[in-house]
């Protein structure tokens, strides 16, 4: 009875203030750019301006005899030592995947690519040098637009042959998950709905906050490489794979890192190209991007052409749905960067019960900035698509848009539940979610105020959207991994570390850069251990104190890593007991732990966790055949995904006369299983958000016909702060998780994946009776101006959905105001 | 980005900064509070010898009444002028075309002469500077002389502020009494203006006795309304739309990612409008 009174106050679920939070706000910490090293050399680029073009010759005289140089290097000068860029998914057997190499030696495939690297004895020295490096290339025609690409007529990379890199499909006939879309759609077309839409996901620049910097020390037995990465154990591997050193002999370390949002699980041209430097030169080696390098060569995000059939009865019961999407890659294959708009394959069909569907997935190759996962990596794309659609259908069957979901959606005591595209999702309960944010918007309110402002032809008018989204994370089974060809598992490892002195040092593999895992990992094992939260301390990052880890990335860290920290304390328990019950003079059987304390049942007999390590330590009276130890390690392989889900409502306003938009409201309710600390939640849930409704009104990265990144600084790309965001109301329902012993589903994607379709579908549904039902991202004012000026502005034009051509009759069915090519409808 | 090495002077005097840049010629660079010039410089867009930093001339800082007009250091920074009581009395447009520069760190650090010089289009100074019909000081090697703002901004960029001169004031006729407004339509909130418009009034009774209409980013330099400013003369607060709408009336506003010419055009008579209303309210 006393025993549960004196128990301290469970930390998970407190709102917890980040331990992380002091060093990282001051920046008084180990960003990699604040390292500095004894003989310490720096690094500039220099890289290409153009698009494609041959490298005809590179003269290093001027910069090799500027001040302070040490080396200039070319492509050439590496070429046996620099290794190569990897794709680590290449998502068919056959697809094209053009070498990639860290400096370019022939030929530059976009703008942004390394041709040489100077090295100086400061930063400043290097990038006056750098200015001095002649280069003189021969300009190639390149392939800027996907659907060009597609052509073949101007290659990318003209040893290919062709453009296409592979074709990936998912039919739920074929892997017999459900019928054939065809016959559905056949069916709709005579009896039923069939709504078509040609969707633009437009190209993205994650744009982190800390620029990606590198620092090498070659001088040890061991390589040390620094890096702002969230993925150092993969770097080590890729290093060992590509650039012949021993995996044994690099230790590699992301101190703090300053954001990623995807882009920085990247290995990097320039990571690889600081390595071969340092190496060449024996001297440690820094690499510092600038904003502007950061914006052209960092990898993008995003950029689809999605073209999408959904078929239906007539009073809106979904009964097929057909994907084609067409993914510009860029110039290259980067590391997952063919397989992230195939994860939308198990996402498209979201929370509906669509009997029939297809998936197909067509990746292509442009002269264009490489493109790879950006927070949310596949599955924004895909619930932009199927959230757009439903409000369309919605329209089209004449019903609230929350009808149309109700209608279609999987019900709570459904799940289990496999879908059509042959995913098994555990837990969810979308009606409640559903119906506390209905409550807290106050949608039929709002709804009424909507109505009130048509009629009296208000010039700014109120709309209303919804996005009712899941999402797979928690990347992932390591087996379905593997079938998917990815290149490694999806495990993840964790360590624990009982200290003589009581306090306990927590080993994980995943790799935060910003999330606030020491925080919410603390939290963890104060529950579990029974020790105080500031007695914890949690150790990532450096392969040589963390040796194994896959890292930071598709919301895996909790709900993968977590739970390799559950496990590894649950085995210290099991280590620690049989010597609890030898201090105890008791059976091990008669041994019981809670917060912290070894009893004998039935007794006030106890021994503490923290007296045992000490014990342990000291090793003077353990139990015969007991090892001196009660540290473990842990390696949890999940057995599924993890699906949070939830329903996001968000109003907006648009002023009729300037196309200007503003949200009025946004009120989320997501279920993401048990929460660990609700803070660190409300964080990742407004920053996911703020990202997502960036896409939808804000960020685009644009190109000229050359080929130069129209918007390659923060002048023109248009990065939100602040200033530009409401108070969103974000709460939660709670389904725990069936498939992680904490019963956490990832949050870190989730306000991205969710909040893009329901921003968008708020400003066509305040405007769609002006006969308008699509705006292409993102929805800047003068897109919305032109759409109510092209649709004639006035309250009665008839809708233009109905006069929109089939696929099959030819011509892609899209809004007037979408063009075919990037910033067409700019 | 780092920019190329440079000398460094800070003089205490107009006169010593003059003779600084009389001795270095086309190699000095004038700063101010470096907000336009020093991503320049990072940028490596240009390239000077020597920049010459204004901020320790104190003579070139603050507000003072000048009798008939206020006159504003040029050296004056942004965020002391939208609190300033004289220049929120008698030049009221001013401070709520400053208020809405970039973020308080660059109105920290940005001045208002620098701003000036810049000639940036989409700058928010240029047009209520226009529109208030301020008086500029330039002084060079050869003395003072006073230019109107109407001959001021010559090009994209371009003054007639020449080589081896300074911009030392701002003097702006007293508009007391006179209601503001300054929309400014952009799509982040520390964005440049795609287009504004600054709009200043006069009352008599309930109608417009006088009106300065100013605006930003219609052209490669700011430019007055002054048809939309006569027209408005006698109309009562209902009865702007007609007059405003002549706002772009032959403007040349560029085309970029926010948004093309016609665009611009259309909300420029929007923005007008809406200006002249608030503006008519205080
Ligand atoms: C992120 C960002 C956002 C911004 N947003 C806006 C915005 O929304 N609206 C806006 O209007 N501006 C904006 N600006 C520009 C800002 O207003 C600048 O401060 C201003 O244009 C220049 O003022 P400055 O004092 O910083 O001048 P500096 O940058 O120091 O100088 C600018 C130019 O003027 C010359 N110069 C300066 N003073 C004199 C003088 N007295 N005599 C002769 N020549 C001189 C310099 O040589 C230089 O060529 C923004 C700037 C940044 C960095």
């Amino acid at each position: 009875m006393t025993a549960v009174d004196d128990r301290p106050a469970l930390e998970v679920g407190k709102d917890r203030r980040r331990k992380e939070d002091a060093r990282l706000i001051t920046g008084r910490t180990r960003w990699t750019d604040n390292m500095v090293l004894p003989g310490m050399l720096h690094l500039a680029m220099v890289r290409s301006p153009f698009a494609h073009a041959n490298i005809q010759n590179i003269d290093t005289a001027a910069a090799q005899g500027a001040p302070g140089v040490v080396g200039v290097f070319t492509g050439k000068d590496l070429a046996d030592t620099q290794g190569v860029n990897i794709n680590a998914w290449p998502i068919t057997a056959d697809q094209k995947t053009p070498t990639h190499l860290p400096v370019c030696i022939e030929r530059v495939a976009c703008a942004g690519e390394i041709v040489a690297v100077v090295v100086a004895r400061s930063a400043a020295q290097a990038r006056d040098a750098a200015e001095l490096v002649d280069v003189d290339y021969e300009e190639l025609p390149a392939v800027l637009d996907m659907k060009e690409a597609m052509k073949d007529e101007v290659l990318a990379h003209p040893d290919l042959g062709t453009n296409k890199s592979a074709f990936w499909r998912l039919d739920s006939a074929e892997q017999g998950s459900g019928g054939d879309v065809e016959e559905a759609i056949a069916k709709a077309r005579e009896s039923g709905i069939v709504i078509e839409r040609e969707y633009r996901q437009q190209r993205l620049v994650p744009a982190f906050m800390e620029p990606r910097s590198t620092v090498v020390d070659p001088t040890g037995d061991q390589m040390v490489v620094w890096s702002a990465t969230q993925v150092p154990h993969i770097l080590r591997f890729a290093i060992a794979a590509t650039m012949g050193i021993q995996e044994s002999k690099i230790r590699v370390v992301a101190p703090d890192v300053g954001g990623g949002f995807g882009g920085k699980l990247q290995t990097t041209p320039e990571e690889f190209a600081t390595i071969a430097v340092a190496r060449k030169l024996g001297k440690p080696c820094k690499y510092t991007e600038t904003r502007s390098e950061s914006m052209v060569s960092a990898h993008h995000g995003r950029d689809q052409w999605q073209k999408l059939t959904l078929s239906a009865e007539k009073d809106g019961t979904v009964t097929g749905l057909k994907v084609e999407l067409l993914a510009d890659l860029g110039a290259y294959v980067a590391i997952v960067g063919g397989g992230v708009p195939v994860l939308g394959a198990w996402m498209f069909n979201a929370i509906y019960k669509f009997p029939a569907y297809q998936f197909n997935c067509q990746t292509v190759l442009t002269n264009k900035t490489w493109v790879d996962a950006y927070r949310g990596a596949g599955r924004p794309e895909a619930t932009y698509g199927i959230e757009r659609l439903m409000d369309e259908l919605a329209a089209e069957v004449g019903v609230d848009p929350i009808a149309i979901r109700e209608k279609n959606w999987i019900t709570k005591d459904e799940f289990p539940f496999t879908t059509v595209a042959g995913m098994t999702y555990d837990s969810g309960n979308y009606e409640a979610a559903t119906e506390k944010a209905l409550e807290l918007f106050g949608y039929d309110e709002l709804r009424a105020e909507q109505k009130r402002r048509r009629e009296a032809g208000d010039p700014v008018q109120l709309g209303l959207g919804v996005s009712t989204f899941t999402e797979m994370c928690g990347l992932a089974p390591s087996r379905v991994l593997g079938s998917l060809s990815y290149g490694a598992g999806g495990w993840e490892s964790a360590s624990i570390r009982m200290l003589a002195t009581g306090t306990v040092e927590v080993v994980s593999g995943a790799t935060p850069h910003g999330q606030g895992h020491e925080t919410a990992w603390s939290q963890i094992v104060a529950d579990r251990l029974g020790i105080p939260f500031e007695n914890v301390e949690v150790l990532h990052g450096d392969t040589q104190t963390s040796p194994k880890g896959l890292d930071t990335y598709g919301s895996r860290s909790l709900v993968v890593g977590g739970e390799a920290i559950v496990r590894a304390a649950d085995k210290v328990i099991e280590k620690a007991r049989p010597i609890a019950a030898h201090m105890l003079e008791a059976s091990v059987d008669d041994i019981e732990f809670n917060a912290g304390q070894f009893t004998v049942r039935g007794t006030d007999k106890g021994v503490g966790i923290t007296d045992i390590a000490l014990a342990t330590f000291a090793a003077h009276d353990l139990p015969d055949g007991v090892e001196p130890s009660i540290d473990a390690d842990a390696t949890f392989d999940p057995v599924n995904f993890s699906f949070p889900h939830g329903t996001h409502l968000c109003a907006m306003e648009v002023d009729t006369e300037t196309g200007a938009t503003t949200m009025r409201k946004y009120v989320c309710v997501d279920d993401i299983g048990t929460i660990i600390n609700p803070l660190i939640v409300e964080g990742q849930m407004h920053g996911g958000l703020v990202q997502g409704i960036a896409q939808a009104l804000w960020e685009g990265a644009e190109y000229d016909e050359q080929g130069t990144l129209v918007s390659g600084s923060f002048v023109d790309y248009t990065l939100p702060t602040a200033a530009d965001t409401i108070s969103y109301v974000s709460e939660h329902t709670t389904s725990p998780s069936t498939t992680n012993t904490l019963g956490t589903k990832g949050v870190g994607e989730a306000g991205t994946i969710a909040s893009t379709p329901a921003v968008v579908n708020a400003i066509v549904d305040a405007v769609r009776h002006l006969g308008i039902n699509d705006i292409q991202m993102p929805c800047t004012p003068e897109r919305v101006w032109k759409a109510i000026q092209s649709a004639g502005g006035t309250q009665d034009a008839a809708p233009v959905a109905d006069a929109q051509p089939h696929f099959d009759e030819g011509t892609p069915n899209q809004d007037p105001a979408a063009g075919t090519t990037d910033g067409a409808a700019q | 980005m780092i920019p190329t090495s440079f000398d460094y002077v800070a003089p205490t005097s107009v006169d010593e900064a003059l003779s600084v840049l009389a001795e270095a010629g086309d190699d000095a660079k004038v700063l101010a509070g470096g907000q336009s010039l020093l991503p320049i410089l990072r940028m490596r867009l240009n390239a000077p010898e020597k920049v010459v930093d204004l901020g320790r001339i104190e003579a070139l800082r603050g507000v003072r009444d000048g009798g008939d007009h206020i006159a504003i250091g040029a050296m004056t920074p942004y965020c002391d002028i939208v609190d300033d009581a004289l220049v929120r009395e008698h030049a009221l447009l001013l401070a709520k075309a400053v208020e809405t520069v970039a973020d308080p760190q660059i109105r920290h650090r940005g001045t208002v002469g620098g701003a000036l010089v810049h000639a940036d289009p989409a700058g928010d100074v240029g047009a209520p500077v226009l529109a208030l019909e301020a008086t500029l000081v330039v002084v060079g090697p050869g003395g003072e002389r006073t230019v109107a703002a109407s001959e001021f901004f010559q090009d994209l960029f371009e003054t007639s502020v020449g080589d081896g001169e300074l911009l030392t004031e701002i003097r702006i006729p007293k508009h007391t009494g006179w209601g503001a407004s300054y929309e400014k339509f952009v799509r982040v909130s520390h964005q440049w203006s795609i287009v504004a418009v600054a709009a200043t009034v006069r009352l008599d009774g309930g109608s417009i006795a006088e009106a300065r209409i100013g605006l930003t980013n219609m052209g490669s330099t700011p430019l007055r309304a002054t048809a939309v400013e006569q027209a408005l003369v006698g109309k009562g607060a209902s009865d702007l739309a007609e007059a405003c709408s002549a706002a772009a009336e032959g403007t040349n506003p560029p085309s970029d990612l926010n948004g093309d010419a016609d665009y611009r055009r259309h909300l420029a008579g929007v923005l007008a409008r809406r200006a002249v209303q608030k503006a008519m309210e205080g």
